[in-house]
């Protein structure tokens, strides 16, 4: 699995033209999420690619050729910071709902919802805190979930900022 | 000045420099060919729209500047979509652009709407919606800047009816292309340069493969002083042909699938590859496990993408090709290296004695001796499209270019009917030169309605088929790896002379070979177009060839006799 940054346009196509080069190279995206930055001209993804780190190196290479992709690097050799949401819908009744409880303490997550026979929980972290703390929630009956998917930053003074001014555009042949 | 969308795109066609641009009008695009009327742009009428992204591409090569194709939407669009590909595929900078429904129509399935950005986006360097008539100056001398740039390709401009007709400002100094702003990346850093030059000075037996790339960035003296320096043998791609003179000593010939024997072996045999604008297709590497197992690598490539795709390479200076061996050229030790040459010798001679020009002539026609001939005649100073299939390798075996952007074929997407589309544009490119169409019956028969386009523009062209009744490679791969079994390869083909004539073009069939030069001579000191439909030896094959996935140097050799094998009757 790799692990890629890249700044965009926040204008419409621009996700499926990244989609359609990752189909094309036939590398499976594992998860892609989409986000404003401070400026909101541009966006930036996190693409989370089932592929090597040659692999990586075509999808950030190829990446890069696209006009409206500023900036795309492979982090997946560097420290870095990993983070997915999920929301969780669990059957909780009022006997299971104390155990419940604990288990959600160990693994911080929060409840944000109760209704009188579930509740959702909503737990931010590592895909593997995520996925352990699904598998202790399973027995209990998992009704509903939804992740969002990786986001990924650079730790420390690695710094990863979508380039800072327009170059002036080289003239046109006139 | 206000102006409506179509003339805004007219001006800034003409203020981009276009003179002629190739296209088919329909519904769609209809304001901007009756803006097309009142400009100073001449319009080629084409006869089916692939073939105005082949002229527009054939223009491109030919002149080194970009080439513009022009359809209406729907089935006007999708018929560019092979013009498109083959742009795409060798790099040549095509603008496409394309009438669109109204834009209130967008999405309804309208008569003649097609999602043409959807389905090119992976077959265009980039591709854009128009929907404003104030957007299509700044958006056109983008698509211009964009094909042109880096590693050139097709750009597509898709513009909505209503953007055509409604009327906007048209103000040449405010529609600068405004581009997203991209990280420049460092190209190459000293370390990488340094071990660049440690390997090409201590190499052995290096050599150089040459590229499309050279010809793209303008290399060619820096190239060729580089080539000098280092005394360096030279293998050539198929598209990098011309970009280093033939008649040069260094120069081996082309490398790869029917590559010259001792080029391949060379290649095997080197210490040390210098790869210059290309990217090692499979058709010139063979079996990748194989290829070159004792050499060092360089790749001097503009694409970065490109880097360690197929080949890994050792040393990678990622630039313009001109910029980085205009670097390295001072560091250049001078070598003049007698045995890695005395070897390569060696490995020719084997091959010459194999040659078909060298055999004995019993009768025979056979595509080398007219491509010969062709090049005799024409002193290698034509300019010669090619289609694909087996006469596009005898092109390249037997046509010895010197000069840059005067072979013009279709290298990466292959595509069978690009040949003389291609060379109409060329022609508009180059009006003063002698331009040739090589093509295949099989190919021909492809696009032939083309030479409605020739006679409607009163342009000079000359048409060599090669004619052998099959689709040849086709039949070749079939005759060599199933059996000779001829599966949908004999193919009927029309009177290629009484065709040309009823199009109202001169067409003369040639079956011997002292036939072959007279005939060529007498189509050059005409001033029409002239076709000739050379009936060839039938089952002749290139050679020599690598089976496709086999290793580089595990070649298929020309028999010695060749004629014991094969029958002159039909």
């Amino acid at each position: 699995m790799q692990t890629l940054v890249a700044y965009v346009e926040n204008k419409p196509g621009v996700l499926n033209r990244v989609s359609s080069l990752a189909r094309r190279l036939a590398i499976n995206i594992d998860s892609l999420t989409v986000g404003p930055t401070d400026n909101e001209e541009i966006a930036r993804m996190t693409i989370v690619a089932h592929t090597d780190a040659k692999g990586a190196h075509r999808l950030e290479a190829s990446l890069e050729k696209l006009v409206d992709v500023l900036l795309a690097e492979n982090i997946s050799e560097r420290s870095l910071l990993e983070r997915d949401l999920a929301l969780i819908k669990v059957a909780a009744d009022q006997q299971s709902r104390p155990h419940l409880m604990d288990l959600l303490k160990v693994f911080r997550g929060r409840v944000v919802d109760v209704a009188p026979d579930s509740l959702i929980v909503e737990v931010s972290g590592t895909v593997d805190k995520i996925d352990g703390l699904l598998e202790v929630l399973r027995p209990y009956g998992v009704l509903e979930m939804a992740r969002t998917g990786r986001i990924a930053m650079t730790r420390g003074g690695d710094l990863l900022q979508p380039p800072a001014d327009a170059e002036p555009a080289a003239a046109a042949k006139s | 000045m206000k102006l409506t969308g179509a003339e805004i795109l007219c001006q800034t066609l003409e203020r981009l420099g276009v003179t002629d641009l190739f296209g088919y009008p329909g519904g769609a695009i209809l304001p901007v060919y009756d803006a097309l009327g009142k400009s100073k742009l001449h319009h080629v009428l084409v006869r089916h729209e692939q073939g105005a992204t082949h002229m527009a591409d054939g223009y491109a090569r030919a002149s080194g500047g970009v080439g513009v194709a022009m359809a209406t939407s729907g089935p006007g669009a999708t018929n560019m979509v092979t013009g498109i590909a083959t742009a795409m595929l060798d790099s040549s900078p095509v603008v496409c652009i394309t009438g669109q429904v109204g834009s209130k129509l967008l999405g309804s399935d309208a008569f003649q709407e097609i999602d043409i950005t959807g389905i090119t986006m992976p077959i265009t360097k980039h591709n854009v919606v128009v929907s404003r008539a104030e957007d299509i100056a700044r958006t056109v001398r983008e698509a211009f800047l964009i094909a042109k740039s880096g590693r050139p390709g097709p750009v597509l401009v898709d513009i909505t009816k209503d953007a055509q007709q409604a009327s906007a400002e048209f103000d040449w100094e405010n529609s600068e292309p405004k581009l997203p702003a991209k990280r420049k990346r460092a190209s190459y850093d000293k370390a990488e340069f340094d071990r660049a030059i440690e390997l090409l000075n201590a190499a052995k037996r290096p050599l150089i493969l040459a590229g499309h790339g050279i010809m793209i960035s303008g290399a060619m003296k820096a190239f060729a002083d580089f080539v000098h320096a280092g005394h360096f043998p030279v293998a050539m791609t198929l598209l990098g042909i011309g970009a280093f003179p033939a008649n040069d000593p260094l120069n081996l010939g082309m490398m790869g699938m029917h590559g010259e024997a001792w080029v391949n072996h060379a290649i095997q045999e080197a210490d040390l590859l210098i790869a210059v604008g290309m990217r090692f297709d499979d058709r010139v590497t063979g079996d990748l496990r194989t290829y070159a197992k004792s050499a060092k690598k360089i790749h001097i490539e503009i694409d970065r993408a490109e880097i360690n795709k197929n080949v890994k390479v050792d040393a990678a200076l990622v630039g313009d090709a001109r910029e980085v061996l205009e670097a390295l050229n001072p560091h250049m030790e001078k070598k003049a290296r007698p045995d890695w040459h005395a070897r390569i010798k060696e490995m020719q001679g084997d091959a010459a004695v194999r040659d078909i020009q060298t055999l004995p002539d019993f009768g025979h026609l056979y595509a080398a001796h007219v491509i010969n001939d062709l090049w005799k005649e024409t002193n290698g100073d034509a300019i010669v499209v090619t289609d694909v299939g087996q006469h596009q390798m005898w092109e390249a075996q037997y046509y010895h270019h010197n000069k840059p952007r005067t072979l013009i074929t279709s290298g990466g997407l292959g595509t069978m009917g690009f040949a003389l589309p291609a060379a109409i544009g060329a022609k508009f490119a180059k009006p003063d030169a002698d331009v040739w169409v090589v093509v295949g019956d099989g190919g021909f028969q492809m696009t032939m309605c083309e030479l409605a386009t020739i006679v409607q523009e009163k342009i000079k062209v000359n048409i060599a088929i090669i004619n052998n009744g099959y689709l040849g490679m086709v039949r070749q791969w079939q005759e060599f790896f199933y059996d000779k079994r001829y599966v949908a390869t004999p193919l009927v083909a029309p009177d290629f002379a009484a065709l040309a004539n009823a199009f109202g073009i001169r067409g003369e069939r040639i079956t011997s070979r002292a036939d072959v030069l007279p005939t060529i001579r007498s189509a050059r000191e005409s001033k029409e177009s002239m076709l000739i439909d050379f009936r060839v030896e039938q089952e002749d094959s290139v050679y020599p060839m690598v089976p496709a996935g086999a290793s580089l140097h595990e070649m298929i050799r020309r028999p010695d006799n060749p004629l014991v094998e094969t029958s002159t009757e039909p």
